[in-house]
């Protein structure tokens, strides 16, 4: 792996990504089967920042993600620098990587159904980070978990801490998923797609709650979504993202008031709006 | 069938009244009644498009299944123009009403035969139910489809996995026009497919509302699509109707709270507007079908509810053109 390491860390920038690529080769070694999921992405998160980044399916928001937690497949060939406070995380040793990994950077994922454990109740998933992580005992490990349950109000936390994923609803789930990863208090939350299975009155619930914790917590947020309406609630600063690229990042506001890049333009054109008088 | 005497009748095209569907499921070892549908009732006009809004599990789906007797419904009746009965038909009239009403799928790709060509796809609903179109005579229309939906001779003898699910989409609904339908029932037509993608089809579908003076019903979560296409709206709530309005009506002064928290939920591709509600979402979430609340179903989640929710389920009234059930919608 390629890792070039003198990209120069500007001040502030709690996660600076530069010259970002991930290259799947063909299984058969040909050129006409491999696909670049990424090419030269360049990003910054400053701390307590969100950063939207959207685009439609395949344009490679998730990949970037991935490639942050080093998530990706084995047959990815990840090249460029990703790093975080300063420590390079592309090509850092799994030892090395668990430390940052659930701790200082979390991850929220689309679908809690699958990324819960379904044979573990919700207070032995959600009281195993600080166990692991924080060398916590048992009894003040849960006592944690069910403090963060109250934090992303889950109404009946000791009731449902008992519970298993699939008695729970979509929703709730979520808002377990959210619990987890706030629980170590981590630097930076990346989201992927966090309401894209839940119902629109839920979705305005989830959303919420995520302005809330940031607010409330001060962690940067990376936000992956294919919905405007998401990114101009949520976004100080958006990267639009197409075909492995960033075709363009500004402001949240500039963004949508005057979008430079061709594809941004189209984008927000073919966005369908809610005419409301309220 | 004597649908020959084409009257311009001041009856709708459909009505349904008072319609029920249930489910006999499990739950818990024990064999329930889940009612998934209670009590609907509405119409539909000539060249009208209803749509139908409502979360998950409110019945929409049921709703669309019911309407074409994919699924048995339990209680009502179902009118279709000029006196038929959907709900009790059966054999050869059952099959004779099916090329009036015609479905689109979610997904594009999920609802073609991943081993039937596309022209065969596109073939068959002609074969089985316009029995008398000679082979040119279908081949001709096959090809005249698929022009309409922007598609090309070349793809006919493609299969679905060779398409996109934009083009897979396409193909759905020429499809269902293939038999020229007076009803298409659109089921989240759009709802897996990307935003610029999701625009194309919503053209194509109101291109075609206007060219064929299509009579159809939308289903759909996606209520900027649903504001664009539809005439009137329908919201479901628990399988229970909460307000049915002409479409302007119901987007510019929302009668029915349900109807009210749908709307503030939406996300707003504006951060200006975005930012500048800050009205709280609602709270909870929909109770499950198997035990739903009594009275009015959405009263555990309503902010305006009363005692008089819990013990008198709020009947359809009729306020300035809309239709609202709710004991308090002239108060809120």
């Amino acid at each position: 792996m390629s890792v070039p390491m003198s990209a120069p860390m500007t001040a502030e920038a709690l996660l600076q990504i530069r010259s970002l690529s991930v290259h799947y080769p063909a299984a058969n070694g040909r050129a006409a089967g491999a696909v670049d999921a990424l090419s030269g992405v360049d990003l910054d998160v400053a701390a307590g920042e969100c950063l939207g980044l959207v685009g439609e399916s395949g344009s490679g928001k998730t990949a970037i993600l991935l490639s942050i937690l080093g998530l990706l497949p084995p047959n990815a060939r990840l090249g460029g620098s990703i790093r975080f406070h300063g420590d390079e995380l592309a090509g850092m040793p799994l030892k090395g990587l668990n430390e940052i990994r659930g701790t200082r950077i979390a991850m929220i994922f689309q679908d809690p159904m699958s990324a819960l454990n379904p044979y573990m109740r919700i207070i032995d998933q959600l009281s195993e980070v600080p166990r692991v992580h924080g060398g916590l005992p048992r009894r003040a490990a849960e006592q944690r978990a069910l403090e963060m349950l109250e934090a992303v109000h889950i109404g009946e936390p000791r009731r449902r801490a008992r519970q298993y994923p699939h008695e729970l609803s979509g929703g709730m789930r979520q808002r377990v998923m959210i619990a987890m990863a706030l629980i170590a208090e981590p630097e930076l939350i990346l989201a992927d797609e966090p309401t894209t299975a839940l119902d629109v009155t839920v979705q305005a619930q989830i959303l919420a709650l995520l302005q809330e914790i940031r607010e409330r917590t001060g962690a940067a947020l990376l936000l992956v979504t294919h919905d405007l309406g998401i990114v101009a609630q949520l976004a100080d600063r958006i990267g639009v993202m197409r075909h492995g690229k960033i075709v363009e990042q500004a402001d949240c506001l500039a963004l949508f008031e005057h979008p430079q890049h061709e594809y941004t333009r189209s984008l927000l054109a073919a966005m369908p709006r809610l005419r409301v008088s309220a | 069938m004597s649908s020959t005497v084409s009257l311009p009748l001041p009856l709708p095209l459909l009505e349904a009244r008072n319609l029920g569907v249930s489910y006999a499921i499990r739950h818990a070892g024990r064999r329930v009644r889940l009612r998934a549908l209670d009590d609907v009732s509405f119409h539909l006009d000539r060249a009208e498009t209803l749509g139908i809004v409502g979360e998950s599990g409110s019945g929409k789906s049921t709703l669309a299944r019911a309407l074409l007797r994919l699924i048995p419904a339990d209680a009502g009746t179902v009118r279709l123009q000029p006196d038929i009965n959907l709900l009790t038909l059966r054999g050869a009239a059952l099959r004779s009403v099916r090329s009036r009403l015609q479905m689109i799928f979610q997904d594009g790709v999920a609802a073609l035969d991943p081993r039937q060509r596309i022209g065969e796809a596109l073939d068959e609903p002609l074969v089985v139910l316009k029995p008398q179109l000679t082979e040119p005579q279908r081949r001709e229309r096959v090809r005249s489809l698929l022009e309409l939906v922007g598609l090309e001779a070349g793809h006919l003898d493609r299969f679905p996995h060779e398409f996109s699910g934009g083009q897979a989409q396409r193909i759905g609904i020429a499809r269902a026009l293939m038999v020229e339908p007076e009803i298409v029932v659109c089921d989240e037509p759009l709802s897996s497919l990307d935003v610029s993608i999701k625009a194309q089809i919503t053209a194509l579908l109101q291109q075609l509302q206007q060219a064929l003076q299509l009579s159809m019903i939308f289903i759909a979560h996606d209520l900027p699509a649903v504001q664009q296409l539809c005439d009137r709206v329908l919201v479901l709530y628990l399988g229970r109707v909460m307000e049915i309005a002409p479409c302007a009506a119901l987007f510019d002064r929302p009668r029915h709270p349900y109807t009210r928290a749908l709307l503030q939920s939406v996300p707003i591709p504006d951060p200006r507007v975005a930012r500048g509600r800050r009205t709280a979402p609602l709270a909870g979430e929909i109770p499950s079908s198997l035990a739903p609340p009594s009275g009015c179903v959405f009263r555990t989640r309503c902010p305006y509810a009363i005692d008089r929710c819990a013990s008198e389920v709020p009947l359809l009234r009729s306020i300035d053109g809309s239709e609202v059930a709710c004991h308090r919608a002239e108060e809120i």
